[in-house]
């Protein structure tokens, strides 16, 4: 025990829970980046994987060594409430088989009579398969920029991880929604 | 076994004696730094917070009565607003926020800490005061400037109608693009001091635990109300800034275009429930440790025993406290976690129920073979220990992530929160209440008045919570201030319940303002032998500054009589 008179200790103490308390308000503030490479590594939350056609091309070998099954992905499209795009898949649905690369293409039209940029969200539901849903390209990785009036087709080039079917949580979907949402960009980089 | 505390009690009828000095009452009462009227001024806010919050209860209860809407409409008018419909639901979701924020941060908290923590943990270790005197004010008034900036949210636009309608829990995205206008920033601020006050108040508890003990008190010798303080204390300390952390993305992101929750800009609106749960379950456990500590000296001084099993008691809830900070995403089982991370919540979850059926168990061990009095501060544990056990049953059972997708958010929940809470903690705080109210003011109340506010009590609140078991189970949502014809009985049963509750809050006010004016002066031990802490050793009220001589608890065998604490030499 020191002999310190009490008033100096106390201070000590609350000192050091002070800093206790600055520091699990550091760690909540921590929480945001760790969270975001929480989920793109784990796919958490159906979080998509970005993939490299070096990737992909490795993934196909797979599948048609392993014979390949099939699986039917659905699109979804929506826009932000608000905001005049019109925005849709071509097709609503798809059948591919695991690990083949696929191409689905979306449309999207600006209804109104000035230039908007979107950035679009995305994740796919049952989420336990976003580890494995892999884009090569995708309109989402990039702002996009419509004319008033102008229409574009927006192509994303997907496959699916033969990994999948080793997951015992993921190997008996049969289905897997992919879903995006534009969002008109408050300060756009381009 | 001698304590030098006593010699305090000759000094105590001398009117003019040192101990005695009191500031006028502008400086008593405004600037405060003596433990005891700063604990005193908790006490007064928490019942007047209460009253409040269990006004808006009323409201509630009232409109889901029936179905369809009654009366909101009428009160959006008396609020100020202009009636519409959407309006009208609205003022359901503030009222629904208001009641939860006041009865966690404004009721529950400032009576359990910054009230009976205040009173007695410097009287239980026998020291003089808190380490700090000052923060101690501060904390106090910050917490009164958070309840008034909530109050304020309520007339300010936010966003469908006037108030903060966003839920206690103030999810993303209905708390930042959902509800525009200043009423949620109120709201927010509001966390924001009275978390400020609670952070400072948890580092003083902590800092006059460990170093103003008198000489002989140690840790373990130390009353287990003063135990869960401590735990609280921690609690808070870890808890509180995660909270402040996340309430101030919302605000960020509500005012200067942050996208912490915003998918827009890369964030997560899921995050913030995380972070919000992160402090939310141990949120619970502060509002319910200092109840277990109360509850354990009351059943100790009334079955005349030391509390069975003391370690096991203190690191019980050591261990609760710890676990607690591991099991936050049981309230999101729902969102889409996937199988193994709600197996790692559910089983995780269980775990609690573990250190918490040691409590009850030894609570009932306790009283094994004790010589009962059936006081009214032991009616009161007693009933607490039944109501928290039935609390405790129905949250095992939502533990379970399978069982929860279907009951979560149902009115299941709502009793389940209720049970433990308005049933468990506030009953623990009518317990403490009765044990020490004539202490702290010096007259004694009225105990037929006690039990009977206890037994129209326990009856007001079974009938309100108990068929919400019912109406969860099939299928009632909650949050909602209407529902279909099929759940109109058990809503009915609830509402008469609230009507017996509110009638047993009369008889405690008659009880209250009766022992003010004509209570019996209250002697230094008025519960006897069973009583063996060190504020019994105390005049009631206890002088104005104790133990300016430090009392020395003797290292006698049977030290930890009654929930540890030192034995007074005459009782
Ligand atoms: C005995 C009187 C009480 C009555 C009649 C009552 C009634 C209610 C009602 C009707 C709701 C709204 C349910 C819904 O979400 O639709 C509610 C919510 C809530 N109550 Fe109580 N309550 C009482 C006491 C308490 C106490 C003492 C506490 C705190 C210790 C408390 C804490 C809460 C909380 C945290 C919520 C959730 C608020 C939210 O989710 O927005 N209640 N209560
Ligand atoms: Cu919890």
């Amino acid at each position: 025990m020191s002999t310190a008179p009490l008033q100096q200790k106390n201070r000590r103490i609350a000192i050091l829970f002070a800093v206790v308390a600055l520091g699990m308000l550091g760690l909540g503030y921590a929480a945001v980046p760790l969270y975001q490479m929480f989920c793109s590594v784990t796919g958490f939350g159906g979080t998509t994987q970005r993939a490299t056609q070096g990737d992909a091309d490795l993934a196909s070998r797979f599948a048609r060594s392993a014979g390949g099954t099939d699986i039917s992905v659905r699109f979804d499209a929506n826009v932000e409430r608000g905001m005049p795009w019109d925005f849709a898949p071509v097709q609503v649905k798809d059948t591919v088989t695991i690990g083949q690369r696929d191409m689905a293409i979306f449309t999207a039209r600006n209804n109104s009579d000035r230039p908007i940029t979107g950035t679009a969200t995305f994740n796919v539901e049952p989420e336990q398969t976003g580890a494995y849903f892999n884009k090569v390209q995708c309109f989402c990785f990039t702002e996009q920029t419509l004319q008033p009036g102008q229409q574009v087709r927006m192509p994303v080039l997907y496959y699916i991880d033969p990994a999948i079917l080793d997951d015992e949580n993921a190997k008996d979907v049969e289905q897997i929604t992919l879903s995006y949402t534009f969002h008109e960009a408050e300060d756009p980089t381009s | 076994m001698v304590t030098t505390a006593d010699t305090f009690q000759a000094h105590t009828e001398e009117h003019h004696h040192e101990a005695d000095h009191k500031p006028g009452f502008f400086a008593r009462w405004f600037m405060s730094t003596n433990h005891k009227d700063i604990g005193t001024l908790y006490l007064i806010f928490a019942i007047f917070a209460g009253v409040v919050g269990g006004a808006i209860s009323g409201i509630m209860r009232f409109e889901l009565k029936e179905p369809g809407i009654q009366y909101l409409g009428w009160w959006v008018e008396f609020m100020g607003g202009e009636a519409g419909f959407d309006q009208t639901l609205h003022l359901w979701n503030v009222l629904i926020t208001a009641h939860g924020l006041i009865m966690v941060f404004f009721m529950v908290m400032p009576a359990m800490i910054g009230g009976f923590a205040n009173w007695f943990v410097p009287l239980m270790i026998g020291a003089p005061d808190m380490a700090f005197p000052r923060m101690n004010n501060v904390s106090f008034w910050l917490t009164f400037a958070g309840f008034i900036s909530l109050m304020l949210s309520a007339f300010v636009p936010g966003g469908t109608g006037n108030g903060a309608g966003i839920g206690w829990t103030a999810y993303a995205p209905l708390s930042t693009s959902g509800s525009p206008g200043p009423s949620v920033d109120f709201a927010i601020f509001s966390l924001h001091l009275a978390g400020a006050g609670s952070i400072m108040g948890a580092i003083n508890f902590i800092t006059t635990i460990f170093n103003m003990r008198a000489p002989g008190m140690t840790l373990h010798k130390m009353p287990l109300f003063v135990w869960s303080v401590l735990v609280t204390a921690f609690l808070l300390l870890l808890a509180l800034p995660v909270l402040a952390a996340a309430i101030t993305m919302l605000l960020t992101d509500r005012n200067f275009g942050t996208t912490f929750f915003d998918p827009m800009g890369g964030g997560d609106p899921l995050l913030y429930q995380h972070l919000f749960w992160f402090f939310g379950h141990p949120e619970v456990y502060i509002m319910i440790l200092p109840g277990f500590g109360m509850i354990s000296q009351i059943i100790a001084t009334f079955s005349r025993k030391p509390v069975f099993g003391y370690l096991g008691m203190a690191y019980a809830m050591v261990a609760i406290g710890l676990v607690g900070f591991v099991v936050w995403a049981h309230h999101m089982y729902t969102v889409g976690l996937s199988v193994n991370v709600k197996m790692y919540f559910t089983a995780a979850t269980m775990v609690i129920a573990v250190p918490t059926g040691i409590k009850i168990f030894s609570w009932i061990a306790t009283m094994w073979g004790g010589s009962l009095t059936f006081k009214s501060p032991m009616v009161w544990a007693l009933g607490f220990i039944f109501l928290f056990t039935v609390g405790g049953v129905t949250g095992v059972v939502l533990a379970n992530g399978g069982i929860d997708d279907n009951l979560h958010d149902t009115y299941y929940v709502v009793a389940h929160f209720h049970y433990v809470l308005s049933l468990g903690a506030v009953t623990a705080l009518f317990a403490g209440f009765y044990y020490w109210f004539p202490k702290m003011s010096g007259r004694m109340h009225n105990e037929f008045l006690a039990h009977l506010h206890f037994w129209v009590f326990f009856i007001g609140v079974n009938l309100i919570f108990f068929p919400m078991h019912f109406l969860g189970m099939n299928g009632m949502p909650r949050r909602y201030p209407d529902y279909t014809p099929a759940f109109e009985l058990w809503n009915s049963v609830a509402t008469h319940g609230y009507e017996i509750m509110g009638a047993s809050m009369v008889i405690f006010f008659i009880n209250i303002g009766y022992s003010l004016v004509a209570g019996k002066k209250a002697p230094a031990n008025y519960w006897g032998e069973g009583a063996t802490t060190l504020e019994w050793t105390l005049s009631s009220p206890p002088p104005y500054h104790q133990f300016e001589t430090l009392p020395v608890i003797d290292d006698g065998a049977d030290s930890h009589r009654h929930g540890g604490g030192a034995a007074p030499a005459h009782a």
